[in-house]
């Protein structure tokens, strides 16, 4: 028997509320699979569960807050017996029957759930929220979604009985193709500034009373990062000619779904950059650096009715350019439906925040504690730059680190940097 | 005018009577026999006139027992003729199942391959004439399911000219239906019409939103209902499968390929039938292919009515090809 916590999606989280469970009791679920729909003051976030098996029971029913750590449903594990050491339970998991009073079966026997409702009846799913299980698919739609790296949660379908075909697909992606700007947090902040949005068909809090929840959780975040974390501060110019020249050589050869963005590059060699210096990645926790193998870079992506939320792209070091923008696209277009996986929310061992679509010219960013580092990236933008005795117009960029003292110094930061230019004039090798 | 493109205006029943004619003439071991094929001039008066032609030796009336001249064909066969069996109707088939599946099918593999059995087997096959339960159905699909031998159906005329002697050259048996709604079909042939090849599929019309795939007496309802769905804007692709055994599943997969939604339209009942074969092959080699279910269009799960209206509703028509594909192709317009 595993038990399903409500999870913590991000430090500063301390409770969440169960907005809708997307299982029910018997239904057998494998790792990764998403089973409920988490508010936590910042967006609504789909959890998923790390343990293969079966739903036993949900203990808490959908609108409760409840705080970290609490046990939100049971789950049968593979391989685990049912009821430990008891007779064997054979019976179906809807054994315990509406009774007021615990009834004479052995499931009663079972510790730990004495407040559990003893029948949890699902209400009617409110269809409202975008389908993250099983929508119908034609498998054509399928594999034109995942050739274009669309999000089918964010496809409606217009086929027999809703079905998502490959036109409604193309109508989607066409819709997405506007560029997703990578516009990152306006204040230094931490990534996460989600806002409501998509999310409107749901009255569950006013707008105004969820943003100002919001508001306090970034006053928090960074209030205690700014009183914890002894920030320093590097930037340097990186010119970006050689990037930006391959890039346009290298689009000319895709098509037009396919093509890259410059902040791809840009996350490429931040992610790169950090295998040499594992000190920027990772999480300070308990009075120590506890460094990240994994590069999962949180990516900070503008809401088209105002707001930022910065999901973390996984992997980014193993991926093709090619697969960052596919998953950057995939990623822009669920935050704007609202939709996005807990690991993504909790899961950034490093920030990225560019404000070049703001025309700011340099950032000087915020850690999101427990996170050890922060890049910034300004604005691209032509600036006179000076090679060789001559001055000339280039593509420039100024890229800034903010990092946590305890955890590198300005020596190695300084390094990181020069790193990161290096990585960017070999565009070709990202 | 070239003599490639001199056409002649003929009828599907003239067409195949050209064919027999020409094989007749080209290999003196071709012969025909079958019910009434000689002096009554064949039950559909395809082979009228052939026998003052021929004479009796070639053109050979039978007694009213399918499996004893079946078998008799079978025979001839293994002797070193080229014989064409006529059948009245696929149902009168039944009675020779056994000297078709038992013998002219096997025969090859018992031997240990010593003998082929170059027999050649016309019957008339379909409803739409009104000839009640016991003259209409569309076997065609059941004799697909038996290794051993080839299922031809022509639906125009110049495989209706043209299949036969391929089919007599083939060393194995070759089982040829003939839509019984196809014998009055007039059009243009060319004058030099021949030999045909079989055992491929062919596009007859070409497009792009959905593959209607279909054979013999559906095939014109297919194009019909096509040149309708076009002033919808709706772009159908007609396959016309022309042997039903071997199938050429790859023109099949190819069309699905291009428009990513299938039809599939067959006179025969739905269970157990060709059209759940062609379905269960585009889900095996084009699952990824597909944009929509593929759908079928069959004869009504009954005998075949013999009203008029009843034999008409019991049959896929131009009305339903249409309206099916309007509904498939209803959210994406």
């Amino acid at each position: 028997m595993a038990e399903f916590r409500m999870p913590s999606l991000g430090a500063d989280m301390e409770a969440g509320t169960v907005i809708q469970w997307l299982i029910k009791p018997g239904d057998a679920v494998k790792r990764g699979d998403i089973i409920a729909v988490v508010d936590t003051e910042k967006a609504d976030i789909e959890v998923e569960v790390f343990e293969a098996g079966v739903i036993e029971s949900i203990v808490v029913p959908e609108g409760r807050k409840v705080p970290v750590g609490e046990v939100l449903a049971l789950l049968q594990t593979e391989g685990a017996p049912v009821a430990r050491a008891q007779p064997q339970v054979t019976a179906p998991p809807k054994i315990a029957p509406p009774a007021p009073s615990p009834p004479p079966s052995p499931r009663v026997e079972m510790p730990p759930r004495v407040e559990m409702p003893p029948r949890v009846e699902m209400p009617p799913k409110k269809p409202s929220i975008p389908a993250a299980h099983r929508p119908r698919v034609s498998p054509l739609a399928m594999r034109v979604a995942l050739d274009l790296g669309m999000n089918l949660s964010t496809v409606k379908g217009t086929g027999p009985d809703g079905a998502i075909t490959k036109a409604d697909v193309e109508r989607a992606a066409k819709v997405a193709a506007a560029p997703p700007a990578v516009t990152p947090p306006a204040p230094p902040a931490p990534a996460v500034e989600a806002t409501k949005l998509a999310r409107t068909a749901r009255p569950a809090a006013g707008l105004e009373e969820r943003q100002a929840a919001m508001r306090r959780v970034i006053a928090s975040a960074m209030a205690r990062s700014k009183r914890e974390v002894p920030h320093y501060y590097l930037g340097t110019h990186i010119d970006m000619s050689r990037a930006m020249t391959w890039l346009q050589t290298e689009n000319l050869k895709r098509p037009v779904t396919e093509r890259l963005l410059y902040s791809v590059l840009l996350l490429k060699a931040v992610a790169m950059a950090i295998h040499q210096f594992p000190e920027m990645n990772g999480f300070w926790s308990d009075g120590a650096f506890k460094p990240s193998i994994a590069v999962h870079l949180g990516v900070a992506i503008s809401l088209r009715g105002g707001g930022l939320i910065a999901p973390a792209l996984h992997d980014v070091d193993k991926k093709t350019l090619s697969e960052i923008m596919a998953n950057l696209r995939d990623l822009v277009n669920r935050v704007r439906a609202g939709v996005l996986r807990s690991s993504e929310i909790a899961d950034a061992t490093i920030t990225v925040t560019s404000l070049g679509e703001q025309g700011v010219e340099t950032v000087y960013g915020v850690i999101y504690a427990p996170q050890v580092a922060l890049i910034g990236f300004g604005n691209l933008a032509e600036r006179p730059w000076a090679a060789n005795g001559m001055v000339g117009a280039r593509p420039v960029i100024a890229a800034t680190l903010s990092a946590d003292h305890r955890v590198s110094d300005g020596h190695r930061g300084g390094r990181f940097l020069a790193t990161l230019d290096r990585l960017l004039q070999e565009p070709e090798k990202l | 005018m070239t003599a490639a493109t001199q056409t002649m205006r003929i009828t599907y029943r003239e067409a195949i009577r050209q064919a027999i004619r020409e094989a007749l003439q080209r290999d003196p071991r071709v012969f025909v026999m079958g019910e009434d094929v000689g002096r009554y001039g064949g039950c559909y008066a395809v082979t009228k006139g052939l026998l003052q032609e021929f004479g009796p030796e070639r053109i050979r009336d039978t007694p009213l027992s399918e499996s004893a001249f079946v078998g008799a064909g079978i025979g001839a066969a293994l002797g070193g003729m080229r014989p064409i069996v006529e059948i009245m109707t696929v149902n009168f088939s039944l009675l020779a199942l056994d000297q078709i599946v038992n013998n002219a099918a096997t025969i090859l593999h018992m031997s240990g391959g010593q003998f082929n059995i170059p027999i050649v087997i016309r019957m008339t096959t379909g409803a739409g004439r009104q000839l009640a339960a016991q003259h209409s159905h569309s076997f065609d699909g059941w004799y697909a399911h038996i290794p051993g031998l080839k299922v031809l159906t022509p639906a125009t005329l110049e495989d209706a000219r043209g299949m036969l002697w391929t089919a007599l050259e083939d060393p194995d048996p070759v089982l040829i239906f003939e839509h019984g709604t196809l014998y009055n079909v007039e059009g243009d042939l060319a004058a030099d019409a021949g030999a045909v090849n079989i055992g491929q599929a062919a596009i007859r019309r070409p497009g792009k939103d959905v593959s209607l795939i279909t054979y013999g007496g559906t095939l014109g309802k297919s194009l019909q209902a096509a040149e309708q769905l076009a002033a919808d804007k709706i772009d159908a692709e007609v396959v016309d499968l022309r042997t039903l055994r071997p199938l050429d599943t790859g023109t099949i997969l190819d069309s699905v390929a291009r428009t990513h939604r299938a039809v599939i339209i067959d006179e025969g009942w739905r269970s157990g039938s060709i059209s759940a074969e062609i379905s269960a092959r585009i889900m095996e080699g084009a699952f990824y292919e597909l944009d929509l279910p593929v759908a079928r269009l069959c004869s009504a799960e009954v005998p075949m009515p013999y009203a008029k209206h009843m034999e008409e509703a019991a049959l896929p028509q131009v009305a339903t090809i249409v309206e099916t594909v309007r509904r498939m192709m209803g959210g994406n317009g």
